[in-house]
């Protein structure tokens, strides 16, 4: 056994971080913010010429064919800095659609457009409140009707996979008449989401069935990766926030209110990375174990993401409470990570789904 | 990364499983088997002696002092085998190898390794730990048993005092045991450490009645014992490094009793809901208890972590501590959600219903584990200094001789 990152994988990290710290700092944040932008579209640049955003896509198809923990540990550094980049919808989820699901024109079409950054995917799946994975756009003929909402990045996206009736995927491209895009208040507001309308629009079908799970999964660990990198990013900005606070005539970090607190987020946060690492060597080296370390690794992040965003904002105080701390970032992106892909419920009958003799019974 | 077995790796473990498969069903305790503590010590000293001659004792030991050698990912492999048979290991054994060996073969000279060594690890010597007092707990420099030169001029200490907790003392040959032999300096600093002999006149075990019924815990006297120079361990002063050195091997070795989610699952699915259907089909229950599993998942993984990094020579410090501070409260609410699921029945079952009985048993002795070997409290104060590096507690008594103390 050796179950560590590989050298050249912690320096894919490290890399990352460094161009993040570079390029997305927090106030470039709350100037995205303000200025109302989709995305920032310098920093996607950048992390195309650094390849990341082709990491996981095969090299025939114009990426770097490395492995689900490779792109971890992107994701990993995306989830610390906050980013304002469509990684998870182009990505993690629609570059990997079209990879598992794709016919051969569609993967040479589009892979190398998104390894590249040329063009950008995104993977519409809700359709309303409720459970997130919903069926209810029709495809026939090559046509594409009903609604999806929300969808993550629609507003910058060139192309979207859908979700459609049947558990399927059709491939649609966004910028044609058929397709109207509605941008929505998102909570979180360094990820845009949009309604999209499909009337009557060209679509493509996609030929692999029954590739959502495998899909979901995949991106559940890499969700685990990103939760790990935010929660810990949390931590570290509530340790070094209560070192500096003076209170009743010393460190705040001295009380045991505030150690002990910070002790939880740091287990709960190191469970978290622990089941995201295995995910990532389940989804490249043993499939099978793949559905439940997926779970596993989506439960405990969205655990650990969540206390580290609210006792980070707890510990700062009133000032967390403002525009100008940074609090504010994680805090809403926490909310929006913790339902997109599948709430807590959601995988929580998968985890158990998984263990033999554990299936609930079909209501 | 690769969570399989190396080759090497395997070829140990099949090794390990060879062996075991032809030695360790003799000496499988039955399922639901009940005996006496004196023949289940017995029994322990049995498999020890088997370990022994089959060189499997003392793994990560030194070779010199008689141990394996052996590394620690080559331990948790072996103990991953042995674990699969239900063996009667416990605090009557562990104690000894774990914190008595590490102790005098750091602390001790070359006499006392020579004594204890091989002893212990065959079984011959069993032993028991006397730190805890009443007063002194998570702050075990707090203790208060003294010990003093005998004015005879043999050179012989005698100790005055009383222990709490010792585990098994009742049944053990030796004892490791700290005390305060100067109380004018402070109180880390006044320590002394010793092995003692559990027959000799003026100890007296009682045993504890414990919240579970058992009574595997004793509060031991030490009334005018008297403890030859030779078997002090280390410099007079010295008593808490020996602790230290002790108490790293608990919190390493606390990790090894697990009491999983899996059965849980399997008990919710054995009560009925009323509906036709089981616990397993309930919201809240399905919610929980998978929450609890993937954090013992991510426990099992981040453990992997560990090992690997002691492979690599790397200390894991107080990032071990997160093992056991997970793992305890999870076993006391799981085990608490399970009483909950199973209605009234789960407070007072039928006869025969041996399911809920164990979940009663770990729902008490669960406390136990939040407390032994590093209460919660103290493992997030460590966790918090140690891996986050947030200030050290304020402590009035640091630097104040012991007797000038309060209380």
């Amino acid at each position: 056994m050796n179950f560590d990152l590989s050298d050249e994988q912690k320096m894919l990290g490290e890399q990352a971080r460094a161009l993040l710290s570079d390029l997305s700092p927090f106030d470039r944040l709350r100037h995205l913010i303000d200025s109302g932008a989709d995305w920032d579209e310098e920093l996607w640049r950048s992390l195309a010429e650094m390849g990341f955003l082709g990491a996981a896509i095969p090299e025939e198809h114009g990426g770097l064919g490395l492995g689900a923990l490779d792109l971890g540990v992107i994701m990993e550094a995306l989830g610390a800095a906050n980013a304002a980049v469509p990684f998870m919808s182009s990505i993690v989820l629609a570059a990997e659609a079209i990879a598992l699901a794709g016919s051969e024109a569609q993967k040479a079409a589009w892979l190398p457009k998104l390894a590249s950054g040329e063009a950008v995917a995104t993977f519409a799946y809700a359709e309303g409140p409720g459970p997130v994975f919903a069926a209810g756009v029709q495809l026939r003929d090559g046509r594409l009707t009903g609604s999806k909402s929300p969808v993550a990045d629609a507003g910058i996206a060139d192309i979207a996979v859908v979700l459609v009736a049947g558990g399927g995927f059709a491939l649609v491209e966004l910028d044609q008449p058929g397709v109207l895009r509605t941008k929505l208040e998102s909570f979180d507001q360094l990820r845009p989401h949009y309604r999209l309308d499909f009337i009557d629009a060209a679509a493509e079908v996609m030929p692999g069935t029954g590739k959502l799970d495998r899909l979901i999964d995949q991106a559940a660990v890499q969700a685990a990766f990103e939760a790990a990198g935010a929660a810990e990013a949390c931590l570290t900005m509530a340790r070094d926030y209560a070192m500096e606070r003076q209170m009743f005539g010393r460190s705040l970090a001295g009380y045991q209110a505030i150690k002990h607190k910070l002790a939880d987020v740091a287990v709960a946060t190191e469970l978290a990375r622990s089941n995201a690492y295995y995910g990532g060597w389940a989804a490249e080296s043993s499939p099978d174990d793949l559905p439940a370390a997926a779970a596993a690794a989506r439960l405990s992040g969205i655990k650990c993401f969540e206390m580290a965003a609210r006792e980070n904002l707890q510990v700062h105080g009133g000032i967390g409470y403002t525009f100008e701390a940074n609090c504010h970032f994680y805090y809403r992106r926490e909310r929006m990570l913790a339902v997109h892909l599948g709430n807590r419920g959601f995988w929580a009958d998968r985890l158990l789904n998984a263990q033999p003799g554990s299936q609930a019974k079909a209501v | 990364m690769d969570f399989n077995d190396s080759p090497e790796e395997a070829g140990f473990r099949a090794k390990a499983r060879d062996w075991l498969a032809a030695h360790a069903p003799a000496h499988v305790l039955k399922p639901g088997e009940k005996m006496p503590d004196t023949e289940e010590a017995d029994r322990g000293r049995a498999w020890m002696r088997e370990l022994f001659a089959g060189g499997w004792s003392g793994l990560t030991f030194p070779k010199a002092l008689g141990g394996g050698g052996l590394s620690g990912a080559e331990a948790v492999i072996f103990s991953e085998e042995e674990g699969k048979y239900h063996l009667p290991k416990g605090p009557f054994t562990s104690i000894g190898t774990g914190m008595a060996l590490p102790v005098i073969a750091k602390h001790g000279n070359d006499e006392q390794r020579a004594r204890f060594i091989e002893p212990t690890l065959k079984g011959d010597i069993t032993w028991c730990q006397l730190f805890s007092e009443p007063a002194a707990g998570s702050d075990l420099a707090a203790l208060r048993t003294k010990a003093v030169r005998a004015d005879d001029g043999s050179g012989d200490w005698i100790v005055n005092g009383q222990k709490v907790w010792s585990s098994w003392a009742h049944l053990t040959d030796w004892g490791i045991l700290v005390v305060r032999t100067d109380p004018t300096l402070p109180k880390h600093k006044g320590l002394t450490f010793f092995v003692v002999d559990m027959k000799t006149p003026g100890i007296e075990t009682r045993p504890i009645r414990q919240i579970s019924g058992a009574c595997e815990f004793n509060e031991t006297f030490l009334t005018d014992v008297r403890i030859p120079d030779a078997n002090r361990l280390g410099a007079e002063g010295e008593g808490w490094a020996c602790c230290m050195t002790v108490l790293m091997g608990e919190r390493l070795g606390s990790g090894a009793h697990r009491s999983g989610v899996e059965p849980l699952i399997d008990y919710a699915a054995a009560t009925p809901d009323g509906r036709g259907g089981t616990m397993l089909d309930d919201r809240a229950i399905r919610q929980q208890l998978a929450e609890a599993l993937a954090e013992e998942q991510g426990e099992r993984f981040f453990q992997a972590r560990l090992r690997t990094m002691v492979s690599k020579g790397e200390n894991p410090g107080a990032l071990a501590g997160m093992v056991k501070l997970a793992y305890a409260s999870r076993y006391q609410k799981t085990n608490g959600l399970a009483l909950e699921l199973r209605g009234l029945a789960g407070i007072a079952p039928e006869a025969g219903d041996t399911a809920t009985g164990d979940v009663q048993y770990d729902y008490i002795y669960s406390t136990v584990m939040r407390i032994a070997g590093g209460a919660d409290e103290v493992l997030r104060n460590q966790i918090a200094e140690r891996v986050l590096g947030m200030p050290g507690e304020v402590r009035m008594d640091k630097d104040v001789p012991f007797d000038s103390l309060k209380g």
